[in-house]
């Protein structure tokens, strides 16, 4: 649990040094998310019909834009050995990376969507649902995320073929995502859609962390 | 009189073979180690010195062979090997935008231990890194993160080094700061591989020539 801890404050401690490129991430968010109302019109009934699809899947892609170096970096400057030869699990650092990623990614994310929502229309609770949805979603991301780059990592074109291998594997949990405001603007209960997102979330835990882990030792060899 | 513990030796290493990409780099690979030696490995590009001690570190696969310490197979239990371990490869391995303390600390911390500072402080200044400690690592010359990362070896008190070129961009100074260190951990019943072109200049080594 000690290399847990120290690894996931480096991580964020590096990110805190080079703000730039989160906020990058998340000024694509805004942008591409602000797009939609203006490319469609000013409907108000078709934006607050589309808007849980449209912010799904921009956080969907944004949260891809990092994740390229999520290893890239820590196999570039050799600290990806270090990582390797930690006498604890390299499954646990893995999902310290991702966990890293999500810290800096989904929460904040999920914390963004809500503002955003406001420009489609959508309802108040609606947009509490969104951050909810989100809140328990984008974990997953970040994990099936970690997955795709541990396994692309030191390939050509590894960015292109991360967002190739993860978002089909991303699929469910947008569907969960915005199915829950669908059935919340429908007047019905959303929990079950939650707790589907939340299941989602937890398989993606359970299995991740050991198949980036042998992608990383592959990577290392 | 009885063999005492210094005579036998800690490390070793039988018929260890190993391939990449499909092509043998070195098999029936022998050797062993005892407290307080030092083996260097020699030998031309591309004989295998970094795939040699990247699988004493269990980085890569071996085909055959084993590797043994105090007698027992260091596969059955690699974390407790990994522990035994420092690493300096080609790379330093350090963030650059962490500065020279930061990363000595994580480092540290990542091995799963709290660093002390006293022991900081003699890493420190056997690296000669005082007035650099608070300078981010990107900002240092190759020389100076070299430095870093020999520190990062020291600090980790472990009784194997396995080192990758570790004169490489140090100058007459620095390479005599690092020899000092390595003198110190012989000393102290530590053991040391290192792959290396230039003459390490330690009067304890052996060496090792790997063929092409």
């Amino acid at each position: 649990m000690t290399g847990f801890l120290a690894l996931l404050s480096r991580d964020l401690r590096l990110v805190w040094r080079r703000p730039g490129d989160v906020a990058v991430v998340l000024a694509f968010f805004v942008v591409a998310t602000v797009l939609f109302p203006l490319g469609i019109g000013p409907q108000a009934n078709i934006l607050a019909r589309i808007a849980a699809g449209v912010l799904w899947c921009t956080a969907l892609f944004a949260s891809m834009l990092s994740l390229d170096r999520l290893f890239a970096d820590d196999h570039e400057d050799g600290s990806l050995d270090l990582l390797l030869l930690a006498p604890w699990p390299l499954e646990l650092a893995a999902l310290a990376k991702c966990a890293a990623h999500w810290i800096v990614t989904g929460l904040p994310l999920a914390v963004l969507a809500p503002l955003l929502g406001v420009t489609f229309g959508l309802p108040t609770e609606a947009l509490i649902a969104l951050a909810a949805t989100l809140l328990v979603g984008t974990p997953t991301l970040s994990l099936i995320g970690g997955l795709a780059a541990a396994l692309t990592l030191g390939a050509r074109r590894g960015g292109a073929l991360l967002a190739l291998l993860a978002l089909p594997l991303c699929v469910p949990t947008l569907i969960f995502g915005t199915a829950a405001i669908e059935t919340l603007m429908s007047g019905e209960d959303l929990l079950a859609h939650i707790a589907v997102l939340a299941a989602l979330a937890l398989v993606a835990l359970a299995t991740t962390p050991w198949a980036m882990a042998a992608a990383l030792r592959q990577a290392g060899e | 009189m009885a063999p005492s513990l210094l005579d036998v030796p800690l490390l070793n290493v039988a018929e260890l073979a190993c391939r990449r990409g499909g092509r043998p780099v070195f098999d029936h690979l022998s050797f062993a180690l005892g407290a307080g030696e030092l083996l260097a490995l020699t030998g031309p590009n591309g004989s295998g010195k970094t795939t040699l001690l990247r699988a004493l570190a269990l980085l890569v696969r071996t085909e055959a062979g084993a590797i043994r310490w105090r007698g027992a197979d260091v596969q059955d239990d690699p974390e407790t090997w990994r522990s035994r371990l420092a690493w300096l490869g080609h790379l330093d391995g350090l963030k650059g935008d962490l500065t020279v303390r930061e990363n000595l600390l994580a480092a540290e911390r990542l091995r799963g231990r709290p660093a002390a500072d006293d022991r900081l402080d003699l890493a420190l200044v056997a690296f000669d890194l005082n007035a650099l400690v608070h300078r981010p690592v990107r900002t240092l010359s190759a020389g100076q993160r070299r430095r870093t990362a020999l520190a990062r070896v020291m600090l980790t008190q472990a009784p194997l080094w396995l080192l990758d070129e570790p004169l490489n961009a140090l100058d007459a100074a620095a390479q005599q700061a690092f020899r000092t260190v390595l003198q110190q951990h012989l000393a102290h019943g530590g053991l040391a591989v290192a792959a290396t072109h230039a003459a390490l200049g330690v009067a304890a080594a052996r060496t090792f020539e790997l063929a092409a």
